[in-house]
Protein backbone atom coordinates (compact mmCIF):
# COMPACT_ATOMS: atom_id res chain seq x y z
CA UNK A 1 0.00 0.00 0.00
CA UNK A 2 1.22 3.22 -1.08
CA UNK A 3 2.43 5.48 1.36
CA UNK A 4 1.91 9.05 0.86
CA UNK A 5 4.49 11.72 1.32
CA UNK A 6 2.49 13.74 4.10
CA UNK A 7 2.83 10.76 6.73
CA UNK A 8 6.49 9.97 5.65
CA UNK A 9 7.21 13.95 6.63
CA UNK A 10 8.32 15.09 9.50
CA UNK A 11 5.21 16.30 11.27
CA UNK A 12 5.32 20.69 11.10
CA UNK A 13 2.84 22.68 13.12
CA UNK A 14 0.22 23.80 10.61
CA UNK A 15 1.03 26.89 9.54
CA UNK A 16 -2.10 28.81 10.86
CA UNK A 17 -0.92 30.34 14.00
CA UNK A 18 -2.97 29.16 16.49
CA UNK A 19 -4.12 32.33 17.27
CA UNK A 20 -5.00 32.35 13.97
CA UNK A 21 -7.51 29.84 14.86
CA UNK A 22 -9.42 31.36 17.56
CA UNK A 23 -9.02 35.46 16.83
CA UNK A 24 -9.01 37.77 14.46
CA UNK A 25 -5.98 38.94 12.84
CA UNK A 26 -5.18 42.40 14.64
CA UNK A 27 -2.88 44.65 12.26
CA UNK A 28 0.17 46.26 14.65
CA UNK A 29 -2.13 49.54 14.71
CA UNK A 30 -3.21 51.68 17.27
CA UNK A 31 -6.98 51.47 17.91
CA UNK A 32 -8.40 54.93 17.89
CA UNK A 33 -9.29 55.85 21.15
CA UNK A 34 -12.98 56.24 22.19
CA UNK A 35 -13.93 60.41 22.69
CA UNK A 36 -15.26 60.76 26.17
CA UNK A 37 -19.26 60.57 26.24
CA UNK A 38 -20.79 64.13 25.91
CA UNK A 39 -24.39 61.96 26.52
CA UNK A 40 -24.95 59.32 29.23
CA UNK A 41 -28.12 57.39 29.28
CA UNK A 42 -28.15 54.95 32.28
CA UNK A 43 -31.37 52.95 32.73
CA UNK A 44 -33.64 54.69 30.20
CA UNK A 45 -37.19 53.54 30.26
CA UNK A 46 -39.85 55.30 28.04
CA UNK A 47 -43.52 55.09 28.59
CA UNK A 48 -46.58 56.12 26.26
CA UNK A 49 -49.57 56.16 28.61
CA UNK A 50 -48.75 52.06 29.86
CA UNK A 51 -46.64 51.32 26.99
CA UNK A 52 -43.48 50.87 27.54
CA UNK A 53 -41.61 52.23 24.48
CA UNK A 54 -37.82 52.03 26.05
CA UNK A 55 -36.02 48.75 27.65
CA UNK A 56 -33.52 50.05 30.51
CA UNK A 57 -31.24 51.85 27.78
CA UNK A 58 -27.79 52.15 28.79
CA UNK A 59 -25.74 54.34 26.11
CA UNK A 60 -22.78 56.88 25.73
CA UNK A 61 -23.40 59.75 23.11
CA UNK A 62 -19.34 60.21 22.55
CA UNK A 63 -18.34 63.88 22.11
CA UNK A 64 -18.02 65.65 18.28
CA UNK A 65 -18.77 62.56 17.21
CA UNK A 66 -22.00 61.74 14.98
CA UNK A 67 -23.98 58.98 16.68
CA UNK A 68 -26.30 56.93 14.10
CA UNK A 69 -29.76 55.17 15.39
CA UNK A 70 -30.77 52.51 13.05
CA UNK A 71 -33.99 49.88 13.34
CA UNK A 72 -37.13 49.17 11.59
CA UNK A 73 -40.11 51.67 12.71
CA UNK A 74 -41.47 51.28 16.26
CA UNK A 75 -38.30 50.43 17.26
CA UNK A 76 -37.43 53.03 19.51
CA UNK A 77 -35.10 55.48 18.01
CA UNK A 78 -37.23 58.28 17.60
CA UNK A 79 -38.48 58.49 21.20
CA UNK A 80 -35.01 57.86 22.25
CA UNK A 81 -34.02 60.80 20.22
CA UNK A 82 -37.31 62.62 21.93
CA UNK A 83 -35.87 62.19 25.41
CA UNK A 84 -32.52 64.00 24.86
CA UNK A 85 -34.39 66.81 24.81
CA UNK A 86 -37.73 65.91 26.90
CA UNK A 87 -40.11 67.29 23.36
CA UNK A 88 -42.34 64.39 24.07
CA UNK A 89 -43.29 66.46 27.10
CA UNK A 90 -45.21 68.20 24.92
CA UNK A 91 -47.34 65.44 24.48
CA UNK A 92 -49.81 64.34 27.71
CA UNK A 93 -49.02 61.01 29.26
CA UNK A 94 -45.49 60.15 27.69
CA UNK A 95 -43.17 59.89 30.36
CA UNK A 96 -39.58 58.98 30.67
CA UNK A 97 -37.34 56.90 33.81
CA UNK A 98 -33.73 56.54 34.45
CA UNK A 99 -30.92 59.30 33.77
CA UNK A 100 -29.65 61.12 30.86
CA UNK A 101 -26.50 62.85 31.84
CA UNK A 102 -25.54 66.02 29.92
CA UNK A 103 -22.41 68.47 31.78
CA UNK A 104 -23.01 66.63 35.25
CA UNK A 105 -27.00 67.04 35.11
CA UNK A 106 -29.81 64.82 34.60
CA UNK A 107 -31.66 66.38 31.87
CA UNK A 108 -35.13 64.22 32.78
CA UNK A 109 -34.94 66.32 36.43
CA UNK A 110 -38.22 68.46 35.32
CA UNK A 111 -37.02 70.79 37.95
CA UNK A 112 -34.53 72.18 35.37
CA UNK A 113 -36.01 74.81 32.46
CA UNK A 114 -36.43 72.87 29.79
CA UNK A 115 -36.60 75.73 27.49
CA UNK A 116 -32.65 76.24 28.33
CA UNK A 117 -32.13 72.18 27.98
CA UNK A 118 -33.70 72.71 24.33
CA UNK A 119 -30.90 75.33 23.73
CA UNK A 120 -28.12 72.67 24.48
CA UNK A 121 -29.92 70.30 22.57
CA UNK A 122 -30.93 71.18 19.25
CA UNK A 123 -33.16 69.26 17.27
CA UNK A 124 -33.80 69.10 13.49
CA UNK A 125 -36.91 66.67 11.85
CA UNK A 126 -37.44 64.84 9.50
CA UNK A 127 -39.79 67.68 7.06
CA UNK A 128 -37.89 70.97 7.24
CA UNK A 129 -39.92 73.26 9.50
CA UNK A 130 -39.15 76.71 8.42
CA UNK A 131 -41.11 79.55 10.10
CA UNK A 132 -43.12 81.36 7.87
CA UNK A 133 -40.75 84.68 8.31
CA UNK A 134 -37.52 85.83 6.65
CA UNK A 135 -34.73 83.84 6.28
CA UNK A 136 -32.92 86.07 8.57
CA UNK A 137 -35.95 86.36 11.28
CA UNK A 138 -35.73 81.93 11.23
CA UNK A 139 -32.09 82.49 12.17
CA UNK A 140 -32.65 85.24 15.10
CA UNK A 141 -36.12 84.05 16.25
CA UNK A 142 -34.78 81.28 18.74
CA UNK A 143 -31.35 83.04 19.55
CA UNK A 144 -33.58 86.22 21.37
CA UNK A 145 -35.27 83.86 23.50
CA UNK A 146 -32.04 82.91 25.15
CA UNK A 147 -29.67 86.05 24.61
CA UNK A 148 -29.60 89.88 24.18
CA UNK A 149 -27.76 90.78 21.20
CA UNK A 150 -27.18 94.14 19.31
CA UNK A 151 -28.33 94.59 15.89
CA UNK A 152 -24.64 94.12 14.44
CA UNK A 153 -24.18 90.82 16.72
CA UNK A 154 -27.15 89.12 15.73
CA UNK A 155 -26.08 90.39 11.94
CA UNK A 156 -22.63 88.43 12.61
CA UNK A 157 -24.47 85.46 14.21
CA UNK A 158 -27.11 85.48 11.34
CA UNK A 159 -24.32 84.70 9.13
CA UNK A 160 -22.17 82.93 11.17
CA UNK A 161 -24.99 80.23 11.37
CA UNK A 162 -26.29 80.47 7.89
CA UNK A 163 -22.02 79.59 7.03
CA UNK A 164 -22.19 76.62 10.17
CA UNK A 165 -25.30 74.94 8.00
CA UNK A 166 -23.21 75.98 4.46
CA UNK A 167 -26.21 77.72 3.13
CA UNK A 168 -24.71 81.41 3.42
CA UNK A 169 -23.46 82.28 -0.38
CA UNK A 170 -27.07 80.72 -1.31
CA UNK A 171 -29.12 83.12 0.64
CA UNK A 172 -26.89 86.14 1.58
CA UNK A 173 -28.47 88.10 -0.87
CA UNK A 174 -32.28 86.95 -0.08
CA UNK A 175 -32.78 87.11 3.71
CA UNK A 176 -35.12 89.40 3.71
CA UNK A 177 -37.05 86.79 2.07
CA UNK A 178 -39.55 83.91 3.24
CA UNK A 179 -38.16 81.05 4.65
CA UNK A 180 -40.57 78.81 2.93
CA UNK A 181 -39.64 79.88 -0.32
CA UNK A 182 -36.51 78.42 -0.38
CA UNK A 183 -35.90 74.50 -1.91
CA UNK A 184 -36.76 71.68 0.38
CA UNK A 185 -32.65 71.19 0.64
CA UNK A 186 -32.23 74.76 1.54
CA UNK A 187 -35.08 74.88 4.03
CA UNK A 188 -33.33 71.70 5.89
CA UNK A 189 -30.16 73.50 6.03
CA UNK A 190 -31.66 76.69 7.53
CA UNK A 191 -33.67 74.95 10.24
CA UNK A 192 -29.96 73.34 10.74
CA UNK A 193 -28.74 77.05 10.78
CA UNK A 194 -31.56 77.83 13.25
CA UNK A 195 -30.62 74.79 15.65
CA UNK A 196 -26.86 75.89 15.50
CA UNK A 197 -27.48 79.53 15.95
CA UNK A 198 -28.34 79.31 19.45
CA UNK A 199 -24.93 77.15 19.98
CA UNK A 200 -26.28 73.69 21.70
CA UNK A 201 -24.19 71.20 22.67
CA UNK A 202 -25.74 68.52 20.78
CA UNK A 203 -27.76 68.40 17.73
CA UNK A 204 -30.59 66.08 16.92
CA UNK A 205 -31.54 65.23 13.52
CA UNK A 206 -34.65 62.96 13.10
CA UNK A 207 -34.32 61.53 9.71
CA UNK A 208 -33.48 64.83 8.49
CA UNK A 209 -32.53 63.73 4.81
CA UNK A 210 -35.57 61.70 4.59
CA UNK A 211 -37.66 63.91 2.31
CA UNK A 212 -35.32 65.54 0.39
CA UNK A 213 -33.48 64.42 -3.34
CA UNK A 214 -29.90 62.83 -3.61
CA UNK A 215 -27.94 66.16 -4.04
CA UNK A 216 -29.61 68.03 -1.16
CA UNK A 217 -29.09 64.71 0.79
CA UNK A 218 -25.61 64.91 -0.08
CA UNK A 219 -25.33 68.24 1.05
CA UNK A 220 -26.87 67.70 4.17
CA UNK A 221 -24.60 64.85 4.66
CA UNK A 222 -21.72 66.75 4.05
CA UNK A 223 -22.66 69.36 6.62
CA UNK A 224 -23.15 66.60 9.02
CA UNK A 225 -19.74 65.92 9.20
CA UNK A 226 -18.22 69.15 8.76
CA UNK A 227 -20.37 70.25 12.21
CA UNK A 228 -19.10 67.28 14.23
CA UNK A 229 -15.95 69.34 14.51
CA UNK A 230 -18.14 71.83 16.85
CA UNK A 231 -21.11 69.45 18.01
CA UNK A 232 -21.80 66.10 19.51
CA UNK A 233 -24.34 64.85 16.93
CA UNK A 234 -27.04 62.20 16.98
CA UNK A 235 -29.08 61.29 13.95
CA UNK A 236 -31.82 58.96 13.16
CA UNK A 237 -32.17 57.32 9.76
CA UNK A 238 -34.12 54.64 8.37
CA UNK A 239 -31.32 54.83 5.34
CA UNK A 240 -28.43 52.11 6.51
CA UNK A 241 -25.82 53.23 3.85
CA UNK A 242 -26.60 56.90 5.05
CA UNK A 243 -26.03 55.57 8.56
CA UNK A 244 -22.51 53.89 7.00
CA UNK A 245 -21.65 57.07 5.35
CA UNK A 246 -21.95 59.61 7.86
CA UNK A 247 -21.66 57.61 10.97
CA UNK A 248 -18.94 57.20 13.38
CA UNK A 249 -20.87 54.44 16.24
CA UNK A 250 -24.23 53.40 15.44
CA UNK A 251 -26.54 52.01 17.51
CA UNK A 252 -28.98 49.40 16.38
CA UNK A 253 -32.45 49.09 18.26
CA UNK A 254 -35.34 46.79 17.95
CA UNK A 255 -38.40 46.56 20.05
CA UNK A 256 -37.26 49.22 22.29
CA UNK A 257 -33.98 47.46 23.05
CA UNK A 258 -30.65 48.61 22.24
CA UNK A 259 -29.50 45.59 20.33
CA UNK A 260 -26.05 46.57 19.76
CA UNK A 261 -23.67 49.82 19.62
CA UNK A 262 -20.56 50.46 18.33
CA UNK A 263 -17.94 51.47 15.54
CA UNK A 264 -19.88 52.37 12.44
CA UNK A 265 -17.64 50.45 10.29
CA UNK A 266 -16.95 46.86 12.75
CA UNK A 267 -21.13 47.01 12.94
CA UNK A 268 -21.46 47.25 8.95
CA UNK A 269 -18.64 45.10 8.06
CA UNK A 270 -18.95 42.34 11.55
CA UNK A 271 -21.90 42.84 13.42
CA UNK A 272 -21.47 40.83 16.93
CA UNK A 273 -25.25 40.35 17.30
CA UNK A 274 -26.90 37.67 14.56
CA UNK A 275 -30.23 40.21 14.78
CA UNK A 276 -28.00 43.02 14.20
CA UNK A 277 -26.57 41.46 10.89
CA UNK A 278 -30.02 40.45 9.38
CA UNK A 279 -31.21 43.79 9.86
CA UNK A 280 -28.86 45.93 8.02
CA UNK A 281 -28.54 42.92 5.19
CA UNK A 282 -31.94 43.34 4.70
CA UNK A 283 -33.40 40.04 6.08
CA UNK A 284 -36.02 41.84 8.04
CA UNK A 285 -37.24 45.41 8.83
CA UNK B 1 -24.58 31.36 11.98
CA UNK B 2 -27.39 30.76 9.65
CA UNK B 3 -29.00 33.73 8.39
CA UNK B 4 -32.98 34.07 7.60
CA UNK B 5 -33.35 35.11 4.18
CA UNK B 6 -33.18 38.43 2.67
CA UNK B 7 -36.68 40.00 2.51
CA UNK B 8 -36.11 40.84 -0.90
CA UNK B 9 -36.31 37.38 -2.51
CA UNK B 10 -34.23 39.17 -5.86
CA UNK B 11 -31.65 40.13 -3.67
CA UNK B 12 -31.74 36.57 -2.12
CA UNK B 13 -31.56 34.71 -5.41
CA UNK B 14 -28.88 37.29 -6.95
CA UNK B 15 -26.88 35.87 -3.98
CA UNK B 16 -27.67 32.47 -4.29
CA UNK B 17 -27.11 32.45 -7.88
CA UNK B 18 -23.02 33.87 -6.86
CA UNK B 19 -22.54 31.39 -4.96
CA UNK B 20 -23.72 28.28 -6.96
CA UNK B 21 -22.01 29.94 -9.94
CA UNK B 22 -18.66 30.03 -7.33
CA UNK B 23 -19.60 25.54 -6.61
CA UNK B 24 -19.80 25.16 -10.35
CA UNK B 25 -16.68 27.30 -11.58
CA UNK B 26 -14.83 25.08 -8.65
CA UNK B 27 -16.20 22.22 -9.79
CA UNK B 28 -14.98 22.98 -13.25
CA UNK B 29 -11.47 23.69 -12.47
CA UNK B 30 -11.46 20.49 -10.16
CA UNK B 31 -12.61 18.73 -13.71
CA UNK B 32 -9.75 20.30 -15.68
CA UNK B 33 -7.10 19.32 -12.86
CA UNK B 34 -8.42 15.96 -12.89
CA UNK B 35 -7.96 15.86 -16.89
CA UNK B 36 -4.38 17.07 -16.15
CA UNK B 37 -4.03 13.71 -13.94
CA UNK B 38 -4.65 11.62 -16.27
CA UNK B 39 -2.94 12.83 -19.12
CA UNK B 40 -0.35 12.66 -16.91
CA UNK B 41 -0.55 9.10 -16.56
CA UNK B 42 -1.56 8.49 -20.21
CA UNK B 43 0.74 11.04 -22.07
CA UNK B 44 -2.38 11.88 -24.12
CA UNK B 45 -2.33 14.90 -26.11
CA UNK B 46 -5.77 14.86 -27.44
CA UNK B 47 -6.86 14.94 -23.65
CA UNK B 48 -4.46 17.80 -23.44
CA UNK B 49 -6.11 19.95 -26.28
CA UNK B 50 -9.50 19.32 -24.16
CA UNK B 51 -8.04 20.86 -21.19
CA UNK B 52 -7.24 24.13 -23.25
CA UNK B 53 -9.92 23.79 -24.99
CA UNK B 54 -12.27 23.63 -21.11
CA UNK B 55 -10.29 26.88 -19.75
CA UNK B 56 -12.56 29.10 -22.53
CA UNK B 57 -15.27 28.17 -20.07
CA UNK B 58 -13.73 28.63 -16.92
CA UNK B 59 -12.49 32.31 -18.42
CA UNK B 60 -16.38 32.79 -19.22
CA UNK B 61 -17.51 31.51 -15.66
CA UNK B 62 -15.19 34.06 -14.16
CA UNK B 63 -16.43 36.37 -16.47
CA UNK B 64 -19.96 35.81 -15.51
CA UNK B 65 -19.23 35.73 -11.76
CA UNK B 66 -17.57 39.32 -12.16
CA UNK B 67 -20.36 40.87 -13.57
CA UNK B 68 -22.90 39.66 -11.73
CA UNK B 69 -20.72 40.95 -8.55
CA UNK B 70 -20.76 44.25 -9.66
CA UNK B 71 -24.24 44.39 -10.40
CA UNK B 72 -25.17 43.52 -7.25
CA UNK B 73 -23.34 45.74 -5.33
CA UNK B 74 -23.88 48.68 -7.69
CA UNK B 75 -27.39 48.38 -7.43
CA UNK B 76 -27.95 46.63 -3.60
CA UNK B 77 -25.22 48.36 -1.60
CA UNK B 78 -24.62 45.10 0.65
CA UNK B 79 -23.14 45.17 4.08
CA UNK B 80 -21.75 42.79 6.53
CA UNK B 81 -21.68 38.75 5.39
CA UNK B 82 -23.37 39.65 2.00
CA UNK B 83 -20.72 42.33 0.82
CA UNK B 84 -18.10 40.22 2.36
CA UNK B 85 -19.29 37.07 0.16
CA UNK B 86 -19.55 39.34 -2.76
CA UNK B 87 -16.12 41.36 -2.58
CA UNK B 88 -14.23 38.23 -2.34
CA UNK B 89 -16.27 36.24 -4.78
CA UNK B 90 -14.36 38.92 -6.91
CA UNK B 91 -10.77 37.69 -5.74
CA UNK B 92 -11.85 33.61 -5.28
CA UNK B 93 -12.83 33.92 -9.54
CA UNK B 94 -9.10 35.24 -10.20
CA UNK B 95 -7.70 32.38 -8.25
CA UNK B 96 -10.36 29.66 -9.57
CA UNK B 97 -9.52 31.39 -13.34
CA UNK B 98 -5.57 31.04 -12.56
CA UNK B 99 -5.83 27.15 -10.96
CA UNK B 100 -7.38 26.38 -14.68
CA UNK B 101 -4.93 28.30 -16.69
CA UNK B 102 -2.24 26.20 -14.51
CA UNK B 103 -4.00 23.17 -15.61
CA UNK B 104 -3.42 24.28 -19.23
CA UNK B 105 0.14 24.98 -18.83
CA UNK B 106 0.45 21.16 -17.02
CA UNK B 107 -1.40 20.05 -20.26
CA UNK B 108 0.91 21.64 -22.46
CA UNK B 109 4.15 20.28 -20.67
CA UNK B 110 2.35 16.73 -20.76
CA UNK B 111 2.28 17.01 -24.81
CA UNK B 112 6.02 18.51 -24.48
CA UNK B 113 6.89 15.13 -22.72
CA UNK B 114 5.09 13.14 -25.25
CA UNK B 115 5.60 9.73 -24.99
CA UNK B 116 9.21 9.64 -23.48
CA UNK B 117 9.52 6.77 -20.91
CA UNK B 118 8.33 8.21 -17.62
CA UNK B 119 10.69 10.23 -15.13
CA UNK B 120 10.64 8.15 -11.43
CA UNK B 121 9.28 11.53 -9.80
CA UNK B 122 6.07 11.73 -12.25
CA UNK B 123 4.89 9.37 -9.39
CA UNK B 124 5.29 12.13 -7.10
CA UNK B 125 3.57 14.42 -8.92
CA UNK B 126 0.67 12.16 -9.22
CA UNK B 127 0.47 12.54 -5.15
CA UNK B 128 1.41 16.03 -5.44
CA UNK B 129 -1.65 17.30 -7.70
CA UNK B 130 -4.12 14.56 -5.78
CA UNK B 131 -3.15 16.68 -2.78
CA UNK B 132 -3.77 20.19 -4.20
CA UNK B 133 -7.17 18.93 -6.12
CA UNK B 134 -8.32 17.92 -2.37
CA UNK B 135 -6.77 21.45 -0.71
CA UNK B 136 -9.56 23.47 -3.99
CA UNK B 137 -12.26 21.27 -3.34
CA UNK B 138 -12.16 21.89 0.15
CA UNK B 139 -11.12 25.13 0.30
CA UNK B 140 -14.37 25.27 -2.17
CA UNK B 141 -16.32 22.75 -0.21
CA UNK B 142 -15.86 24.92 2.91
CA UNK B 143 -18.04 27.73 1.56
CA UNK B 144 -20.67 25.43 0.37
CA UNK B 145 -20.99 23.60 3.89
CA UNK B 146 -20.60 27.04 5.53
CA UNK B 147 -17.61 25.02 7.45
CA UNK B 148 -14.43 27.06 8.28
CA UNK B 149 -12.88 24.28 9.78
CA UNK B 150 -12.39 22.48 6.58
CA UNK B 151 -10.75 25.51 4.96
CA UNK B 152 -8.38 25.81 7.70
CA UNK B 153 -7.63 21.89 7.06
CA UNK B 154 -7.41 22.96 3.47
CA UNK B 155 -4.77 25.79 3.79
CA UNK B 156 -2.94 23.01 6.15
CA UNK B 157 -2.34 21.07 3.38
CA UNK B 158 -0.31 23.39 1.59
CA UNK B 159 2.41 22.53 3.80
CA UNK B 160 2.47 18.99 1.77
CA UNK B 161 2.19 20.29 -1.29
CA UNK B 162 5.57 22.20 -0.64
CA UNK B 163 7.29 19.42 0.67
CA UNK B 164 6.34 17.52 -2.45
CA UNK B 165 8.13 20.36 -4.34
CA UNK B 166 10.94 20.38 -2.57
CA UNK B 167 11.30 16.54 -2.48
CA UNK B 168 10.99 16.95 -6.56
CA UNK B 169 13.09 19.76 -7.10
CA UNK B 170 15.81 18.25 -5.57
CA UNK B 171 15.23 14.20 -7.34
CA UNK B 172 14.86 16.25 -10.50
CA UNK B 173 17.95 17.82 -10.03
CA UNK B 174 19.45 14.53 -9.22
CA UNK B 175 18.22 12.98 -12.17
CA UNK B 176 19.99 15.75 -14.40
CA UNK B 177 23.31 15.47 -12.69
CA UNK B 178 23.62 11.34 -12.98
CA UNK B 179 22.62 11.71 -16.72
CA UNK B 180 22.34 15.30 -19.11
CA UNK B 181 19.59 12.86 -21.24
CA UNK B 182 17.36 13.30 -18.56
CA UNK B 183 17.66 17.29 -19.04
CA UNK B 184 14.42 17.79 -21.60
CA UNK B 185 12.07 15.93 -19.02
CA UNK B 186 13.32 16.49 -15.70
CA UNK B 187 13.03 20.61 -16.84
CA UNK B 188 9.33 19.53 -17.87
CA UNK B 189 8.46 17.52 -14.52
CA UNK B 190 9.69 20.45 -12.33
CA UNK B 191 7.67 22.84 -14.57
CA UNK B 192 4.51 20.49 -13.76
CA UNK B 193 4.95 20.47 -9.92
CA UNK B 194 5.69 24.34 -9.92
CA UNK B 195 2.48 24.76 -11.36
CA UNK B 196 0.87 22.22 -8.70
CA UNK B 197 3.11 24.12 -6.30
CA UNK B 198 1.13 27.21 -7.28
CA UNK B 199 -1.96 25.81 -7.39
CA UNK B 200 -1.82 25.19 -3.87
CA UNK B 201 -1.22 28.50 -3.11
CA UNK B 202 -4.05 29.77 -5.40
CA UNK B 203 -6.22 26.92 -3.06
CA UNK B 204 -5.09 28.58 0.16
CA UNK B 205 -5.96 31.70 -0.86
CA UNK B 206 -9.44 31.01 -1.64
CA UNK B 207 -9.37 28.80 1.68
CA UNK B 208 -7.98 32.16 3.18
CA UNK B 209 -11.52 34.14 1.87
CA UNK B 210 -13.69 31.53 2.19
CA UNK B 211 -12.78 31.97 6.23
CA UNK B 212 -12.96 36.02 5.80
CA UNK B 213 -16.54 35.13 4.13
CA UNK B 214 -17.57 33.15 6.90
CA UNK B 215 -16.02 34.78 10.24
CA UNK B 216 -14.94 38.19 9.07
CA UNK B 217 -11.53 37.02 10.25
CA UNK B 218 -9.01 38.60 7.67
CA UNK B 219 -6.53 35.50 8.44
CA UNK B 220 -4.46 36.11 5.17
CA UNK B 221 -1.35 37.75 6.45
CA UNK B 222 -1.12 36.30 9.87
CA UNK B 223 -0.81 32.68 8.28
CA UNK B 224 1.83 34.03 5.42
CA UNK B 225 3.80 35.66 8.34
CA UNK B 226 4.55 32.34 10.09
CA UNK B 227 5.46 30.71 6.91
CA UNK B 228 8.81 29.33 7.18
CA UNK B 229 9.79 29.89 3.31
CA UNK B 230 13.07 31.07 3.95
CA UNK B 231 14.28 27.66 5.58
Amino acid sequence: METRLSEQLPRKESHVPAAAENAPYSAPRKEAAMPPPKVEIRGLSFFYGKYKALHDIDLDIHDRQITAFIGPSGCGKSTLLRTLNRIYELYPGQRASGKIMLGGRNLLERKDNVNKLRAKVGMVFQKPTPFPMSVRDNISFGVQLYERLSHSDMQERVQWALEKAALWNEVKDKLRQDGTALSGGQQQRLCIARAVAVKPDVLLLDEPASALDPISTQKIEQLITELKRDYTIAIVTHNMQQAARVSDYTAFMYLGRLVEFGDTKKLFMKPAKQQTEEYITGRFG
Amino acid sequence: MSLREHSSQDFEAELESVRQRLFEMGRQVDHVLASCGRALVKGDANLCRRILIEDKETDSMELGIDHLCLEILARRQPVAGDLRLLTSALKLVIDLERVGDLGVSIAARVVELGHEPPLVPSHDLQLMLATAREMLAEAVGALETEDSGLARHAIAQDEVVDAYYAKIFNDVLSLMRANPDNVFRATRVQSISKYIERIGDHATNIAERVIFILTADDIRHAARMRRDDFS
